[in-house]
Formats: C-alpha cells, structure tokens, sequence
C-alpha cells in the first residue's frame, strides 16, 4: 500500500461504513439514538446538569444542610443574612436566608422536589390522557373525532392561565388542584400532537396488515399505532414537563399554588419578593436561578430531542 | 360582507351564551355557594330561608335564567369585599388592565417587527445570533421572575424607575389613564416591557422565519428586477405579506396578554383586573370571580372578531371565501 489514498476509494469506503452502520448496530435504535444525540455538546450539557438538578432533588435530605421544615432547626436569630455569612450557632449560610432564619441553599432542595414532581408529575399525567384521547379521535374518525378535537381547539383557545385561575377559583388552592389545572391545561396539546401523528400512521401498510389479520381495534391503536407515535410524543412531554414547572411556580408566586408548609421554588422566590424593595435579593434571586437552570436544561434536551427523533416536525 | 358580520355577530353572542353556562356551572355546582355564603354556625331554619331567599331551592335552570336575566342588566351581584356591584368594579379597574395591555402590544410591536426584519436580513449576523438567543430566553424564562428582577436592577439597585402602582393619572372620557403624565410613563415601562418580553419575542421569530421565506418568492426578485428600491421592497412588499402571521398572533393574542397581565399586574403592584381577581380568588368573592370571567370572554370574543375583520382587509382572499 502506498502513503497516498485515493480520495475516491476513501469517499467509497466513507459511504460504504454509512451503508453499513444501520446493519451493524441493526435492531438497537437506543444506540443508534444515543449516538445522534450526543452530537450535539450542548443537549448532552444539558442533560447532565438536568440530571444532577433531578438527583440533587431526590438526595435533598442527604444534601441539604438542614431540613427547612423542621422548625426546631430554624433560629430567628438567623433572619434575612447575606450569602456567605455565618449564621448565630456558626454555621455557613452558602446562598443566605429568609426573613425565618432558613437556609435558602436547603430551601432550594426541597423546593426543587415539590416543583419537579408537580411539574413532571402532572406533565406525565396529561400525556396520558390526552395521547388516549388523541389516538382515539384519529382511530375513530366521525363524529367522535369532531367533538373531541372541537374540545381540544376549545382548550387551545383559551389562555393557560385563564383555564387554571377558574379551576383554583371553584375548587381552591392545594398541591392536588394544581395538577389538575396543569392536567387540564396541558392535555390538549398531547391530543392534538397525537392524533397529527396517528393519522399519518393510520394509512400505513402495517396498519392495513394488522386490520387484516382481525386484530381487535385497541390492540391495533394501542400496540401499533402508538409506538409509532412515540417520538413526536416524547418531545413534547419534555418540552411540557419544563413548562408545567414554569407554570406551577407562577401559579404559586401568584399565591394559588401549593401551600406555604411545602415552598416550591415559585413559592420561594414569592415569599422573597417581600424583602427584595428592602434589599435582600438573594430570597428571590437564588430559587429563581434554580428554576431558570431547570426550565432551560430541560428545553435544550427537548429541542435537541426533536432534531433527532423527527426532523420533519416544524419548528 | 354585510352577511358575513351577522353571521360572525351570531356565533360570538353564541360563544358567549355557552360560556355563561360553564361559568354558571363552575362556580355555582362544582363549588357551592351555601357553603360560602352562609356561615357554618347558622341554625337550621336561617340556613333554610337564607336559601330560598337567595333563590337556591330552584331547579338548577331557573336559576341559571334568573342569573342570565340579572346579568344581561349588568348586575351580577354585589362584591362581598367591596360591597358594590361587581361589574362596576371591574370596569373601574379596566382601564388600568387594557392601558397596560395595548402599551405592551405597541411595544411588542415596534420592538419585535424592526428586529426580526433585522434577523431575517442578515441571518448570519452576530447581532442576529444575539437577538434569536433572547427571543428563546423570552420564550422560555418565567415572566413573574423577570419582573422581580426588573425590579431589583432597575428600582432596587440603579433606582432609575418606579415598580410600584400606577403613579399620576389623568381623567380623560371617564377613566383613568397614567400613559399622559411623566410619572405616569415612566411607572409604565417595567410592567409594560415585562408583560410584552414573551410577545416580543414571539413577534421576532414570526417576522424572521416570513422575512426568510418570502424573500426568494418570485414575486420580490419581479420586484428588483423592476428597480424598485430595497427599502420599497422590504417596507411594502415584504412586510405586508408577512403581516398575516403577525396579526394573528398579536390580535388573537391580545386577549392572552390581558390574562397574563394578572401575573405582571401582581408583581408590580398594578391596580387593574389581574390584581383584582387575584385578590378576589384569596377571598372567594364569587360575583367578582364571575364578573371578571364575564368581562374575560366578552373582550375575547371582541377581539376574534376585529382580527377576522382585520384579515379581510389585509388579505383579500379571506373575504372572496367567506363570500360565497
């Protein structure tokens, strides 16, 4: 062999290993998946800070320096101290305190695990049942389909925090009725994303295969077209998990949210706002960092995401 | 056209019927007002005659007809705080809303369409880069948390601008407005660019994804061709063919922003609707609950129904179809 390559022998070999690649690794599309995803530095960034924001939510009780429920841990004394200071028994007080002597550093802990199980929880939630109603309307078709997706556009129309400001007006505040009004202000656009998706899927050949082999109609939907729905669903759902947490800490900065015993980080950055005109930015400035890094860590992986699971979706 | 507005007309007045029933239903079935209304410690017999006095004892549709019929005088009852009818105290407190609502729009405006024309022209720019990188940060941060910071650089520490309240106001046609007085202004900017920030950079992405697309139809290169100056293209030829998009999402989402201003309204103090109904919420005042809800869909409807008037004229195709 001489030194020299011959670029066109080296372009062959280049398409060959294309040609290659997806019978090489045929059958694993996570790895296939994993590899087009970590090309992107930034998603990969992303995700990790996302995951340790996640396991920094779950060891809080580890983590945290103290518990800011447990009351008898709080001193009075140690009230509204700058970041960095040392509190009245000698500890350090990394990102300071509230007006009640609590750690903010802890606080943040514990709000993110409220915030994050709030958020995904409810997210999750709406997935299913607006992606069983959409598959539904697009299997059904007719009038079923009409007055579902009626529902959906009816749902779309009205503002997010319209939709959740009537719900906690008739049923009042409360971790469980914030859900609710996330579920409910959410599901629609898992409906809508899935019956686009289904209805694409529908005309298929293995639908046509399936329906000839007298499959019963839920399997058919369930088994077969939702899987293949998956992608489009799963960028989605990343992309709502990071609004619902934005807009569960709106609802509670606004006082409708969850109740004052269990702070979120919205609720945090709430009780905050009181000190803030007097100076003290940090109660408000720290827990709203913390819910900035989530929202966008959480929606580069989800832009990311969609380049890579499906890149005809708009933009 | 004339057939096209009574029938446009008919639907809004049958969006509204519908929405007085689920509003209805909301707030006197899923939550019961006897509950709220009547104290707990109420013996049995106050309890009976408050209710029939408040007409409760009636079957569910005589009472929604009952309500309808008071509503549609204008009175949906009197606020249990402020002891006035609810529906006054609303409007009073329109102006405040609707002032700080169409400034954010104008600012979304001439702040969005001039910058996303910049992005579309020069895509590659690094001033383009910058302004598509805040159009996502627009997107994604959360207003209320923006404003607490607006207030803490520009009040707390520079002390450049009020955040609080309306500061002066003038009387003009009845109500109250603070955009004629300095003190008035200058009260309004935070709020007003803090409730357009997610707007603005809604409008930018509209006008910079338009610009790019309509830059290379034939119809522009037919226009350079003729020598028609860049300036003439881009100001009347481009621009009024990406105005639809545009228009929609800021007419349609008018209505949004006067929702979402309940969240701008609190954080600076703002003494209009938002606030109210907020603070209504705290204190389950259920007239005012159902009179802001009325006066929500009301402008909601109003507004679809100048945006479709809108398209027709900026899009002449939208009226040839509803013509048939």
């Amino acid at each position: 062999m001489t030194g020299i390559t011959d670029p066109q022998s080296d372009a062959l070999a280049r398409s060959r290993a294309q040609w290659a690649a997806p019978q090489a690794d045929d059958g694993s599309l996570l790895r296939d998946f994993l590899r087009q995803f970590t090309r992107s530095g930034l998603a990969v960034g992303a995700l990790v800070v996302f995951t340790s924001i996640v396991l920094a939510a779950v060891f809080a009780p580890v983590l945290a320096p103290q518990n800011p429920y447990d009351l008898m841990q709080l001193d009075i004394m140690d009230g509204r101290l700058s970041p960095g200071s040392q509190g009245y028994t000698g500890t350090t007080f990394w990102l300071g305190t509230d007006d009640q002597g609590r750690d903010l550093l802890s606080g943040i802990l514990y709000g993110l695990r409220i915030s994050l199980l709030v958020g995904a929880g409810s997210a999750l939630i709406a997935a299913v049942v607006g992606t069983a109603v959409g598959l539904v309307a697009a299997y059904a078709g007719g009038r079923t389909e009409t007055l579902l997706m009626r529902l959906v556009d009816l749902q779309l129309s009205f503002p997010t925090i319209l939709t959740a400001l009537m719900i906690l007006a008739v049923l009042g505040k409360g971790i469980f009725n914030v859900m609710l009004a996330l579920i409910i202000v959410e599901w629609a656009i898992y409906a809508r994303t899935a019956r686009a998706s289904a209805m694409s899927e529908r005309r298929r050949e293995y639908v046509e295969a399936a329906e000839s082999l007298a499959l019963p109609r839920w399997r058919i939907v369930f088994r077969h077209i939702l899987p293949n729905c998956m992608p489009a669903l799963i960028v989605i759902a990343t992309i709502q998990i990071a609004s619902a947490i934005a807009f569960e800490a709106t609802l509670s900065f606004l006082g409708l949210g969850v109740p004052i015993t269990e702070p979120s980080l919205g609720l945090l950055i709430s009780n905050g706002y009181r000190y803030m005109l007097a100076g003290d930015y940090w109660t408000s400035f720290f827990p709203g960092v913390a819910l900035l890094i989530t929202i966008v860590s959480i929606n580069l992986v989800g832009d990311h995401l969609r380049d890579v699971l499906n890149p005809r979706m708009e933009r | 056209m004339i057939t096209w507005l009574i029938r446009r007309l008919f639907q809004a007045a049958l969006v509204l019927l519908s929405m007085t029933v689920l509003v209805f239903i909301g707030v006197n079935v899923i939550g019961n007002p006897v509950d709220i209304m009547i104290s707990p410690e109420a013996t049995q017999d106050v309890r009976q005659r408050a209710i029939e006095a408040l007409g409760f004892d009636q079957p569910l549709w005589r009472q929604y007809l009952t309500f309808m019929g008071n509503a549609l005088q204008g009175d949906i009852g009197n606020s249990y705080v402020y002891n006035q009818p609810a529906f006054d105290i609303i409007l009073q407190r329109l102006p405040a809303t609707l002032e700080l609502a169409l400034v954010a729009l104008f600012l979304s405006v001439v702040i969005g369409i001039p910058l996303g024309l910049y992005a579309g022209l020069y895509p590659d720019n690094l001033l383009s880069k910058a302004i598509m990188a805040f159009s996502i940060l627009g997107f994604s941060l959360p207003t209320f948390w923006v404003g607490l910071m607006m207030i803490m650089v520009f009040t707390v520490m520079l002390g450049w601008l009020p955040s609080i309240g309306r500061g002066e106001t003038v009387e003009v046609l009845g109500m109250r407005w603070s955009f004629l007085t300095w003190d008035g202004i200058q009260h309004l900017i935070l709020p007003a660019l803090n409730l357009s920030l997610y707007k603005i950079s809604m409008v930018m992405r509209l006008t910079r994804a338009g610009v790019r697309e309509t830059i290379s139809k034939d119809f522009v290169k037919f226009a350079r061709a003729k020598g028609l100056s860049p300036r003439r293209i881009i100001l009347v030829h481009v621009l009024k063919n990406i105005m639809i998009p545009v228009v929609t999402v800021i007419g349609l989402g008018f209505g949004g922003t006067i929702a979402f201003a309940v969240v701008t309204e609190s954080v600076f103090a703002w003494p209009g609707m938002g606030k109210l109904i907020i603070d209504s919420i705290n204190v389950l005042d259920r007239p005012m609950i159902v009179a802001y809800l009325m006066m929500i869909v009301i402008i909601f409807v109003t507004i679809n129904l100048i945006v479709d008037l809108i398209y027709t004229t900026l899009d002449p195709r939208v009226r040839l179809e509803t013509q048939e």
